[in-house]
């Protein structure tokens, strides 16, 4: 192995074997999967997101969610998944249709999200738990994202949008509320949109029992 | 055996060597001096997010220093200013060592290496300012990579360059990995950046791309950087050829088959056709022939030799490193069966196994080589041999308190996470203990580490007495000493 031709061919092509393989297989055959129609309504799964739930995965790309929270429903028997209630049906790669980016994830240091929203659907019960996780979960080691939000005297009448039912150390005093910034609101539009409950022909729902 | 192959550099005269030294002196001591300050950087972002873990109100109320910043600046900092920046050190310092010519136009490789830096600096900045990508290992936002891909694509192409203008003889093993790692990780990077980054590539297919890259960065740019450095030190210390130029070929061959297909390993059960998943789990398992034809070939060339570890700190460091290449190689394999796989996926023994393979294996065979390096480079010795006595052990007990803690910690969080009777709160209270075992692990590591970034400055200010020889730990016999 004296010679730069060799070396140089060689490790180009044991290389590119794995590029052909995992790159532009991928880029070719999973890049161009459609969305499935839904032959109820007309409509297609996964569904559509509003602007503010695909503005949302931009806060949580910037904050770094991801880094606790995946988002896959793997498979059973290989895990128990399904069992633990993360999801009804595993997720498959028609799913992150809309995800910019696929938040797959690679930690378990707090819940799934695959289907957070079918989970807890209420806006303001994320706004809660976002703006102080341990007065929803007691032994929660989420950090508080309170920078998301706005603490401010009430003018008036109270906001549509403050977040109630605020309680422990950080919750608004009398005459004062919580406003949730666009991001946070965002954000939460984000994850109430994370629902995985429809069927897809690779990855149908189990029967209802 | 193979005589030529591992005393190849000694056909040079000592002047020659020294001017082949002093040709590199500039840019390696700048990628030197900046890895060393970004793994100071780096490791102290790390010990912040890991007591963010077990304090979660840590900070919490400074967007920048937020967890889900904290640990991606953290793992870019120490992946691309500490251990690329290293990399590239002894990569170009090795490579000129091996092919017997001196760098021409080293100033070019100066401006760089201040390149590299300011797209370090400036993606950190970015992902604590918010605009991480939050893609695993590539979370330096898109204004930032392209000064890095700059910057590298002039030590690419120098050291192809060296390669090409080499002094006719023998091309030593340590030749084919560092010639193999900077053709693939140019390759790497800019497929991951177009792909992911500036024209990102639909849904699920982001994730295989994202795994193939951030496997692909470890095992094919930093592995090959580190298994050059041992293939070059330990029989420099020792003063012997490497035990065998077949099994270096073949551990050479079957890498570079085998490695650049594992990285779906990390998304086993993941939204992806099941045979891309398949091929990784079996290229993992093959990847015990590399991985065993280079520890054979490290432990025949060691065997009779390992006094050596008493007085070398070089060879302490590179050994140590050689030896955790090993177990986390094989660890890895492991780790890729689906059964074991679905308890420790999600879980802290990720972490573990890649402090395992980023620490254990290739930092500390970067510190062994920049103790061999360093001295040839300012002329200066080391000026203690008790502060690098001291940085080994801190930093030695410190990274396998971490292992071990995170991947006992981890495996029990995944049991939980397992079970389904168990809540999710199981799996927290199970690793929580371990986490704080982490945490402290942590400061040993940045202690160990001041002290080595001690010892360096005071190398490049010559500050201390002058050595008459190399610091050793203790005074070698003479039939084993050295062969300056």
């Amino acid at each position: 192995m004296n010679r730069l031709p060799l070396i140089f061919f060689g490790v180009f092509l044991t290389f590119a074997f794995s590029w052909l393989g995992l790159v532009v297989y991928p880029y070719f055959e999973l890049g161009r999967l459609q969305p499935a129609p839904d032959e109820d309504t007309g409509g297609y799964f996964p569904p559509t997101t509003t602007g503010l739930a695909t503005a949302g995965q931009k806060v949580f790309s910037a904050n770094g969610c991801l880094y606790c929270h995946s988002q896959q429903v793997r498979f059973a028997p290989l895990s128990t998944d399904i069992a633990k209630g993360l999801g009804l049906r595993q997720t498959v790669a028609r799913d992150y249709l809309r995800a910019q980016p696929a938040f797959l994830g690679t930690m378990r240091t707090g819940p799934d999200l695959s289907n957070i929203g079918v989970r807890q659907p209420d806006p303001n019960w994320h706004h809660r738990h976002l703006y102080e996780p341990r007065s929803v979960t007691d032994w929660s080691i989420m950090p508080s994202f309170r920078f998301l939000y706005q603490m401010r005297e009430i003018q008036g009448q109270p906001s549509d949008d403050a977040v109630s039912g605020l309680i422990g150390p950080h919750a608004s005093p009398p005459g004062f509320e919580v406003v949730p910034s666009d991001d946070a609101k965002a954000l939460v539009a984000y994850l109430v949109s994370l629902q995985r409950n429809y069927p897809l022909p690779e990855s149908p729902l189990p029967p209802v029992k | 055996m193979h005589v030529e192959s591992a005393i190849a550099p000694n056909h040079l005269t000592v002047q020659e060597r020294a001017e082949i030294d002093a040709s590199t002196r500039l840019p390696v001591l700048v990628f030197f001096g900046s890895a060393v300050f970004w793994l100071l950087v780096g490791s102290l972002l790390g010990l912040v997010a890991a007591w963010q873990m077990t304090h979660p109100a840590l900070l919490d109320q400074m967007a920048w220093f937020t967890f889900g910043r904290l640990r991606p600046a953290h793992l870019n900092t120490v992946a691309y200013g500490w251990a690329s920046a290293a990399g590239i050190g002894v990569g170009l310092w090795l490579m000129a060592r091996l092919c017997r010519i001196p760098l021409v136009h080293s100033k070019l490789l100066v401006s760089a290496a201040i390149f590299w830096n300011i797209g370090v600096l400036v993606g950190v900045l970015g992902i604590l300012a918010g605009d991480s990508q939050s893609i695993e290992w590539l979370e330096f936002p898109g204004y930032a990579t392209p000064i890095l891909f700059i910057a590298y694509a002039f030590v690419g192409i120098w050291a192809i360059i060296m390669f090409r203008y080499r002094k006719p003889g023998h091309v030593y093993v340590s030749q084919w990995y560092l010639l193999a790692a900077f053709l693939w990780f140019p390759w790497l990077y800019a497929t991951a950046n177009i792909l992911l980054i500036w024209q990102p590539i639909q849904g699920s297919a982001q994730g295989a791309v994202n795994w193939w890259f951030a496997h692909n960065i470890v095992g094919l740019w930093f592995t090959p950087i580190g298994l050059a450095s041992a293939f070059y030190m330990i029989p420099k210390v020792i003063g012997r050829p490497i035990h065998s130029y077949a099994l270096s070929v073949i551990g050479f061959w079957s890498f570079a088959l085998f490695c650049s297909w594992t990285g779906m390993s990390h998304l086993i059960g993941g939204p992806f056709p099941a045979w891309m998943v398949s091929v990784s789990v079996a290229t993992s398992a093959m990847m015990f022939i590399p991985v065993v034809a280079v520890a054979i070939n490290y432990h025949m060339t060691m065997r009779g030799n390992f006094d050596a570890l008493k007085w070398s700190p070089t060879l302490r460091f590179t050994v140590f490193g050689a030896m955790a290449y090993t177990v986390a190689s094989l660890e890895g394999a492991l780790m890729a069966i689906p059964s074991l796989n679905t308890i420790t996926h999600f879980t802290d023994y990720t972490i573990g196994h890649a402090h395992l393979g980023l620490y254990a294996f290739f930092t500390m065979i970067m510190f062994g080589a920049m103790y061999y390096i360093v001295p040839r480079l300012t002329g200066w010795e080391w000026p203690s041999s008790a502060a690098i006595r001291w940085h080994f052990w801190l930093v030695a007990t410190g990274i396998v308190l971490m292992i071990v803690s995170l991947s006992i910690g981890g495996v029990l969080q995944g049991l939980a996470q397992y079970d389904p009777q168990s809540t999710f709160k199981t799996s927290l209270d199970y690793v929580t203990p371990f986490r704080w075992v982490r945490g402290i692990s942590g400061f040993l590591l940045l202690a160990g580490q001041t002290i080595f970034a001690a010892l360096f400055l005071a190398m490049l200010l010559k500050i201390g007495r002058r050595r008459e020889g190399p610091a050793l730990f203790v005074a070698p016999d003479a039939v084993n000493a050295p062969a300056q």
